[in-house]
């Protein structure tokens, strides 16, 4: 780690000076190398190991005397004994699941028609891709106005076709979290087209006009030959969309009223900020479900790291 | 990279292929046309009935309801939000955490990249993994620690009034640089690489001074990665949620995104001020989006058009 690699032979110089660094680069580079490293560690690192310690505790969070060591209680309580866990559970496989089979291959689909010289290409790319710059605090407003059961865009367009009660669709634990998924694939679909797109731009043609030479139609030549030319992209975005449903919080928690998790509307995430905010905070617990959170996590960072890095070791 | 240089190679054949099909060419765009205006109308629904809402009067709205055609069209909505949630003081947060996190976030991923990829350390690839899976982390994950971690570290009185980085912008400011560094470093040192190790290697030979290969020679070359990333973060940072409503305990510090769900039911009390505040929160996102679609595009995919 102490000398830089020597400048090439083929130098345009006659002779090359392979240098080592003097104290000053030395200097500059600990300062601007080390403040960001530092911060990570202490920000981002620390607190994701931190996270693994306290939840084989238990402690209110309060004064350190109280930590007290409990094992694998936790974790043993949170499987046994923690009513909302796993509905939550449920529901991230929900989240998966639908986000999975229905914006991800349809923000594909869009992205495979929109990849072509058509007119208005932009717009209907801007038009999709739209929700995706929106904050979702502002995403969760803008769907409050149309599902709320009194003014509601949804109930007011139903009641004009059937009489009948209001649906409360955000308030019935049957129905909220399809609510939440319709809005959140909404924002989900332009980010996958966009991605995707990026991908089919390096995509050769040629391989698509053979395929049209050898009379394959549109669908043959998507399945047989783009999908699996794509498969780096298809990783990313199989990535992208395990980690969407991961972190998802923000649209829950503002459609959910702001106040943590709500019946039929529980997902990991939320559970982790009930345990830690609020009058009564577990801190072990909440570190437990956290740590749950990451080792799920953890495949998918796995898988998107050995994507980008495996070239990089050639 | 290989993502800029295959485009001209298809603009080149494309016009080929469609005049070979073209007996049934002129037939399948229009329905193509058809479905994909109706998919953009149909996904723009949602925004703009949160436009329509927001310039209707509230009067108007409960007398007729809100599935009717409009008697009267105003700003008032908006100029009420406005003045009477103060939301001019959640903006001007927004501003003073957006504006250092960024340039903080570039200044900094940028020295790591242009360490990364101009020394052969050892150690440099795991340095790069490290930065990369820690953006990764999912933020619910750091949060107890870190909420605890914050309330810890002292700040001087001049920098935070409760003396502490929890309940202080510069809380939310250095979480975003810890946090963003990571994807930013990631873009960069791939962007950096394709610049010539020869540039460098000139000026190291020259006998200048590491710093001044940095600003002087490297970072200027970055200047489309820039552009690119600062656009994105802009609009990220801009729009984030979770750090400012987990990390800032009194609502006047708080930028406008997370004040929003608290001026919603406190000032906003009727749906057409909550669709005026939520379109007026979005406007300067939306407007640095159309100014700069091309550089936020490329900055989102550079990291995934890579593979």
């Amino acid at each position: 780690m102490s000398s830089v690699r020597t400048a090439p032979r083929a130098s345009s110089r006659a002779h090359p000076r392979p240098r080592r660094l003097g104290p000053g680069d030395r200097l500059f580079l600990t300062v601007v190398v080390g403040i960001p490293l530092l911060a990570l560690l202490v920000f981002v690192w620390l607190p994701a190991l931190a996270s693994i310690g306290l939840s084989f505790t238990s402690w209110d969070g309060l004064t350190l005397s109280d930590l007290h060591w409990v094992g694998l209680e936790n974790y043993r309580q949170i499987f046994t004994d923690y009513p909302p866990f796993w509905p939550a559970v449920t529901h991230n496989v929900i989240w998966l699941l639908f986000t999975a089979l229905l914006p991800t291959p349809f923000g594909v689909f869009l992205a495979y028609q929109l990849d072509r010289k058509i007119r208005f290409t932009r717009v209907y790319q801007t038009a999709i891709f739209i929700p995706m710059v929106l904050s979702l605090a502002v995403v969760g407003l803008i769907w409050d106005i149309i599902y709320n059961p009194d003014y509601g865009l949804l109930n007011g367009v139903i009641s004009t076709v059937s009489s009948g009660h209001p649906i409360d669709w955000l308030g019935d634990p049957n129905l909220n979290l399809w609510a939440v998924l319709v809005a959140s694939g909404w924002r989900h679909t332009g980010y996958i087209m966009i991605l995707y797109l990026a991908g089919l731009k390096g995509f050769d043609p040629a391989l698509k006009e053979a395929a049209a030479l050898d009379g394959a139609n549109g669908r043959q030549t998507f399945m047989k030959v783009v999908l699996p030319a794509m498969k780096p992209v298809n990783i990313i975005i199989l990535v992208v969309t395990v980690m969407e449903s991961l972190r998802a919080f923000d649209i829950v928690y503002v459609l959910g009223g702001g106040t943590g998790s709500k019946p039929g509307m529980e997902l990991l995430s939320l559970l982790i900020s009930d345990n830690i905010t609020g009058e009564s905070s577990h801190i072990g617990y909440g570190s437990a479900l956290a740590v749950i959170l990451l080792l799920v996590s953890l495949a998918a960072i796995g898988t998107f790291l050995f994507q980008t890095f495996r070239k990089e070791d050639q | 990279m290989t993502a800029t240089a295959t485009p001209p190679v298809r603009r080149s054949r494309t016009p080929l292929t469609s005049t070979a099909r073209s007996p049934r060419g002129p037939k399948r765009q229009s329905g193509r046309h058809i479905m994909l205006g109706s998919i953009a109308l149909l996904w723009l629904v949602p925004l703009l009935w949160a436009v329509y809402t927001s310039l209707r009067p509230y009067s108007d709205t409960t007398k007729h309801g809100y599935l009717s055609w409009p008697r009267s069209i105003s700003l008032q909505n908006f100029s009420d939000a406005w003045s009477q949630s103060g939301m001019p003081h959640f903006f001007w947060n927004s501003v003073l955490i957006t504006v250092p996190a960024v340039l903080g976030t570039l200044l900094f991923a940028s020295a790591v990249a242009f360490f990364v990829s101009r020394f052969d350390f050892r150690w440099n690839i795991v340095l790069l993994m490290l930065f990369t899976a820690g953006n990764l982390l999912p933020a619910q994950v750091l949060i107890t620690p870190l909420y605890k971690l914050y309330l810890l570290i002292p700040l001087p009185s001049w920098m935070s009034d409760s003396l502490l980085v929890y309940n202080s912008l510069w809380g939310i400011i250095f979480i975003h640089i810890a946090y963003q560094c990571g994807f930013c470093t990631f873009v960069l040192s791939n962007y950096m690489k394709t610049i010539p190790k020869e540039i460098s290697e000139a000026a190291l030979v020259d006998g200048a001074p590491v710093w001044r290969q940095f600003f002087q020679i490297v970072v200027p070359l970055c200047r489309p990665a820039f552009a690119a990333l600062a656009t994105l973060e802009s609009i990220w940072i801009y729009n984030d949620f979770f750090w400012s409503l987990t990390l800032i305990q009194t609502g006047d510090k708080r930028p406008i995104t997370s004040a929003l769900a608290n001026l919603q039911g406190q000032y906003f009390t009727n749906p057409n001020l909550i669709a005026a505040g939520a379109l007026m929160t979005a406007i300067p996102t939306l407007l640095v989006y159309f100014a700069l679609q091309r550089q936020f595009i490329s900055g989102l995919t550079i990291g995934s058009s890579k593979g």
